[in-house]
């Protein structure tokens, strides 16, 4: 293939448009680095997990850095998300794939994949009004764990039911006719063939849906209480990571504010072990 | 399948367009110190006024165009002294260490304690207030109220109504045992409307206009005084503050002019439609 000017200046537009993206990864990342750097000069990192609780506008001398129960209410949040959205989303998927009939399949489609585009603050706000008084008058005050985790697990829904639909549409349609041929039944089909074929996508679709989880930030300050503390009910208020930079960088200066820059560092951590793992898993190791 | 010359024209000058709008806009900062725009950043409880009178003001003037970012008090401190924001919105009174900035002030705001409106408390001494915020008492029970627990409300760090509401009941931050800690005053009657066993506390503007709109909170007089627009503008009502517009220097030009808007009784209506006092009769 000869290559005409025009196919050369292409391939220089692309690989820019690649360096570009790529370099605003970095930045982002070295950015994080740099605002966060004072802090972790003067508190030191060893306070971030030391520290009695967490009361950073007193600055490096006066204030308390402790970062943990924050870590654990993400952390507690997000696995308690998952592990109610990803049956519930690999579960519609296959009803949509496997059972629905070909208008209400149609239907269900667009209906999560308007579910998945419903603005964040939207669910907030009616975790907000309508959950929170719910589950006050069972179990005050309302504004704890078991809200963050309901509320998060209907945001994280849509995106693993689409990813796993989309890893069952990329399903080799020779297994489905071979499974035919043997005679399976529908049920036989999906849980011996489906889903361990798409056991990566499917591995997938859920670590997507963690990363979704880990980084909301509007809904769960809304409703999850915001309390620094390690809970020990799911019915206590609790503080995640991201609610906590939303809740003060607006009022946040300098030592406190690079407290918030380290709390996003450590975000960016989490994110990036977790794309790592994605990453790994989707490579088709899952299945050695 | 090869693309054709055109498309890749196409392609090539979008790409370049975008490039051009990314890289020469980090320069174009210096282009806002303009003469007919000016900045105000801080106090989230000042900001939805001077949206309001910053509309009037550009009425009146046309060409200037006034941008209110709000950030919270220690924002409209630090951006007035930066140079970041013309005028800072400040929602206290400044402290020692902020002499070297001007206050103007334009209006009065107190904070009030609220509850629902169904919970049969009627008043809280200080005492009450202090013991259920340190969760001394977790009952309201304890205080003339139904037998439940108290959820208890707190505002989040380095906001001016959690350092006025500290400052006044002689707390430290870190003494209070909240259940919920909130971001905006919104966000705070949301929660105790929401909650029959509640306490919190807001701007006294923000709470007098809900509950008058039918919304399920009741306010809590303070050592015996009602918390109303009234008792904060004769000056009883004990947990109240001002609310300043600080400037770096002596303000010239378009700022001097609003900052004199702003203070005038021509903008008394804006003032009281969003439940503030105001100062100039």
């Amino acid at each position: 293939m000869s290559r005409s000017r025009s196919d050369v200046a292409l391939v220089w537009i692309l690989r820019g448009c690649g360096l570009l993206t790529g370099a605003i990864t970095v930045v982002i990342v070295g950015f994080l680095l740099w605002e966060s750097l004072p802090a972790i000069r003067d508190v030191g990192v060893r306070r971030f997990v030391s520290d009695q609780s967490w009361h950073p506008s007193a600055g490096a001398a006066g204030g308390q850095f402790n970062l943990v129960p924050m870590i654990v209410a993400t952390a507690l949040a997000t696995a308690g998300a998952v592990l109610l959205a990803a049956p519930l989303g690999i579960g519609s998927a296959v009803f949509a794939h496997f059972y629905a009939p070909r208008q209400l399949r149609h239907t269900h489609g667009k209906m999560i994949e308007l579910l998945a585009g419903i603005p964040s603050v939207v669910y907030g706000l009616w975790g907000l009004v309508v959950l929170v008084p719910l589950i006050a008058r069972w179990h005050p005050p309302g504004t704890s764990l078991f809200s963050a985790i309901i509320v998060l697990t209907i945001m994280i829904l849509p995106t693993i039911a689409l990813l796993a639909g989309a890893a069952f549409d990329n399903l080799p349609s020779e297994y489905l006719r071979a499974s035919a041929a043997l005679g399976l039944s529908r049920g036989r089909t999906v849980l011996s063939v489906v889903l361990p074929a798409s056991r990566s996508g499917l591995f997938t679709a859920v670590l997507l849906g963690t990363g979704r989880a880990i980084g909301e930030t509007m809904a769960v300050l809304m409703v999850a209480g915001n309390v620094v503390q390690n809970p020990t009910s799911i019915f206590q208020p609790v503080r995640t990571i991201t609610a906590n930079i939303a809740l003060e960088m607006a009022y946040a200066m300098e030592g406190h504010r690079s407290a918030l820059f380290v709390c996003g560092l450590l975000l960016m951590g989490m994110v990036i072990v977790l794309v790592g793992f994605a990453e790994w898993v989707s490579q088709g190791r899952i299945h050695g | 399948m090869i693309p054709r010359p055109h498309l890749v024209r196409a392609i090539a000058l979008l790409v370049l367009g975008l490039l051009f709008c990314v890289f020469p806009g980090c320069s174009s900062n210096d282009a806002d110190k303009n003469e007919n725009q000016i900045v105000l950043t801080g106090s989230s409880t000042v900001a939805p006024l001077m949206s309001e009178i910053a509309k009037q003001f550009e009425s009146l003037h046309p060409g200037v165009r006034v941008d209110v970012q709000s950030g919270g008090s220690s924002r409209g401190v630090a951006d007035a002294r930066r140079g970041l924001a013309d005028i800072g919105m400040v929602s206290r009174d400044l402290k020692a260490e902020e002499q070297d900035l001007t206050a103007f002030p334009i209006a009065r705001d107190g904070v009030c304690v609220i509850i629902h409106r169904d919970n049969p408390v009627a008043s809280l001494t200080d005492d009450q207030v202090v013991a259920i915020y340190t969760d001394r008492i977790n009952n309201w029970k304890d205080v003339g109220g139904a037998d439940a627990p108290i959820t208890v409300v707190n505002k989040a760090e380095g906001r001016s109504t959690l350092e006025l509401f500290v400052g006044h009941f002689q707390l430290d931050n870190k003494q209070i045992k909240a259940d919920a800690v909130i971001g905006d005053n919104e966000q705070g009657i949301k929660t105790v409307a929401g909650n029959r066993h509640a306490i919190g506390y807001v701007s006294i503007g923000t709470a007098e206009y809900d509950a008058t709109h039918d919304v399920e909170i009741k306010l809590l007089p303070l050592a015996g005084i009602a918390a109303s627009i009234e008792n904060v503008r004769a000056g009883d009502f004990p947990l109240s503050r001002p609310l300043n517009l600080v400037v770096k220097g002596t303000p010239t030009g378009i700022v001097a002019e609003f900052i004199k808007f702003a203070r005038s009784r021509d903008v008394n209506q804006i003032i009281l439609e969003q439940y503030f006092v105001p100062l100039s009769q």
